[in-house]
């Protein structure tokens, strides 16, 4: 690469956000408006606010509740949507009622688990496993069902059954709609991690935003805000990262049979 | 849809009522639920207060039904959901056909697009109290926000996938910029209209509820705050079950619009999800 393209490349990447940030900048510059303050404000407030301590007290237990919720739901929609991908009878008792439990918006499952698990972790774990398992699930069972019926029949034909047949053609085939429906697990973890501290907690990230803004602590709430919008694209990132790895097998396969 | 589980070599005499027995398994299923969630409570398992048998959810429906303020709560979910899923969808498609339409401009904005995009819109909910308190606006915002990625991306993703053998033919038989739009861009790029469609209709309906939830917009998300808070279980069950409903039949409208839209459309399509 040349000098020349380099630069192109950085003003195309960089050219629109910069823009936009210094016309942010100039247009807050002398704000009096108290609920918009300059830019120049809430970075200040954003260096002043979140300190190492305040990571570790309130952004660290998100991350870590988001990760277990996560990780749980990917577990069991991964395990049971083997189970209801290859068994149709099963299959079908099951669908509408799945259907259902999807449909509802998972935030309004909040106040429900209140009832049960309390205002503590458990609660705010189980919110978000209960809202990233069904996109997890149903995208499992979508792709078990659409599993390739010659390499089905191949697979029959010489012996591989059992675990080796599922580990080597059922979740392989599935994988690239298991990683859609985790993918859209994941942005709708990072909601319900929001938004089960703002109902109740003690700590977390949307605990502390809310609290900003109840006291009207303006540059800090909007530090808040863009804190918590820089570790949404953080995440979406370190998926797409994950996801080119563990997929680059599906990825290459698709160039290749979109130019022959 | 191919049910994937039929063998080829299945006879067909017994496929036939194999088919008609889905949607009675189906319904068997629903029916199993009602039946566990009826008996639970009962057992003991688990206590009447936090999982109040389906008879009483079913009655607190029906109360509801009954009651002036679930309509109206309704209607206030509705015109939320509705409002934001149309100024999304304009706002979504006018700008992806510019974008998209133009190599310079998809060019400058992907990075800021990218960056936007997966910014979680509760982040903006304090922002949209402090602006407008619980007010539609506020609710508006919020699932505009999350409602015009889905439609964007998607329109993004349909122009890129025009053909440009056909783009070429219609520049050589002298279309304009709005010919190629309406005859070449747009028929490619609808069934991902369709998708995003889809899409944002589903995230609007659930940013629509948190709204109504989290910051106290009217609608049916208050409603479900406020029975939590007063203790009425059974109501904020029937609640909730009525936004899975609405949810479904969210889904259902959609598919069939994009079934009505894209009779035309033969072809499997792939979808882009983000």
């Amino acid at each position: 690469m040349s000098v020349r393209t380099v630069l192109r490349r950085a003003l195309l990447l960089l050219g629109l956000p910069a823009a936009l940030l210094a016309v942010w900048w100039y247009a807050t510059a002398g704000s009096t408006d108290f609920y918009v303050p300059p830019l120049s404000a809430i970075l200040e407030a954003f260096g002043k606010v979140w300190t190492a301590d305040r990571l570790l007290s309130d952004v660290v237990p998100s991350l870590l509740r988001l990760a277990a919720g996560y990780l749980l739901a990917v577990a069991a929609g991964v395990g049971l949507g083997l189970v209801i991908g290859t068994r149709r009878v099963v299959r079908e008792f099951l669908e509408p009622v799945l259907e259902l439990f999807r449909a509802i918006p998972p935030p309004v499952l909040v106040p429900v688990i209140m009832l049960f698990a309390g205002i503590g972790d458990t609660m705010k774990v189980l919110v978000i496993v209960s809202g990233c398992v069904w996109p997890i699930l149903l995208n499992t069972v979508e792709g078990v069902r659409a599993v390739d019926e010659v390499l089905d029949d191949t697979c029959r034909s010489y012996g591989i059954t059992g675990t080796a047949r599922l580990r080597h053609l059922v979740l392989r085939a599935a994988s690239p709609q298991i990683v859609t429906g985790m993918r859209q697990a994941l942005s709708i973890g990072i909601i319900l991690m929001v938004i089960s501290e703002m109902f109740a907690a003690s700590n977390g990230l949307g605990f502390t935003i809310v609290q900003f803004q109840r006291s009207f602590a303006i540059p800090e709430m909007w530090s808040g805000v863009l804190l918590l919008g820089t570790l949404g694209f953080l995440l979406s990132l370190l998926f797409r990262f994950a996801e080119n790895r563990v997929l680059a097998w599906y990825h290459g396969l698709r160039r290749d049979r979109r130019t022959p | 849809m191919t049910p994937g589980a039929v063998t080829p070599g299945a006879a067909p005499a017994r496929r036939l009522p194999e088919r008609a027995l889905a949607p009675l398994r189906g319904l068997a299923g629903l029916a199993g639920l009602v039946a566990v969630l009826e008996v639970l409570p009962h057992t003991g398992l688990v206590s009447a207060g936090y999982l109040p048998p389906a008879s009483e959810t079913v009655r607190a429906l029906w109360h509801l039904l009954a009651e002036q303020t679930f309509w109206t709560a309704l209607g206030d979910t509705l015109t939320g959901w509705g409002l934001g899923l149309a100024v999304s969808v304009v706002a979504g498609v006018a700008a992806g056909l510019v974008i998209g339409s133009v190599p310079v401009l998809r060019a400058v904005t992907a990075s800021t697009i990218e960056f936007l995009r997966p910014i979680p819109s509760v982040a903006l909910i304090p922002v949209a109290v402090l602006l407008y308190g619980a007010d539609l606006r506020s609710k508006l915002l919020l699932v505009v926000y999350a409602a015009f990625w889905q439609v964007i991306v998607q329109v993004l993703a349909g122009i890129q996938d025009v053909d440009p053998v056909a783009d070429d033919t219609a520049r050589s038989y002298h279309l304009g910029t709005w010919g190629r739009l309406r005859h070449v861009m747009w028929p490619t790029a609808l069934p991902y209209v369709m998708t995003g469609v889809r899409l944002a209709a589903t995230v609007a309906l659930i940013l629509a509820v948190t709204a109504e939830l989290v910051i106290g917009a009217p609608g049916l998300g208050q409603e479900i705050a406020v029975a939590q808070s007063s203790g009425a279980v059974p109501q904020v069950y029937a609640l909730v079950l009525v936004t899975g409903l609405l949810g479904v039949a969210v889904n259902l409208v959609a598919r069939a619009v994009e079934r009505r839209a894209l009779h035309w459309h033969q072809s499997v399509r792939t979808e882009v999800t983000g």
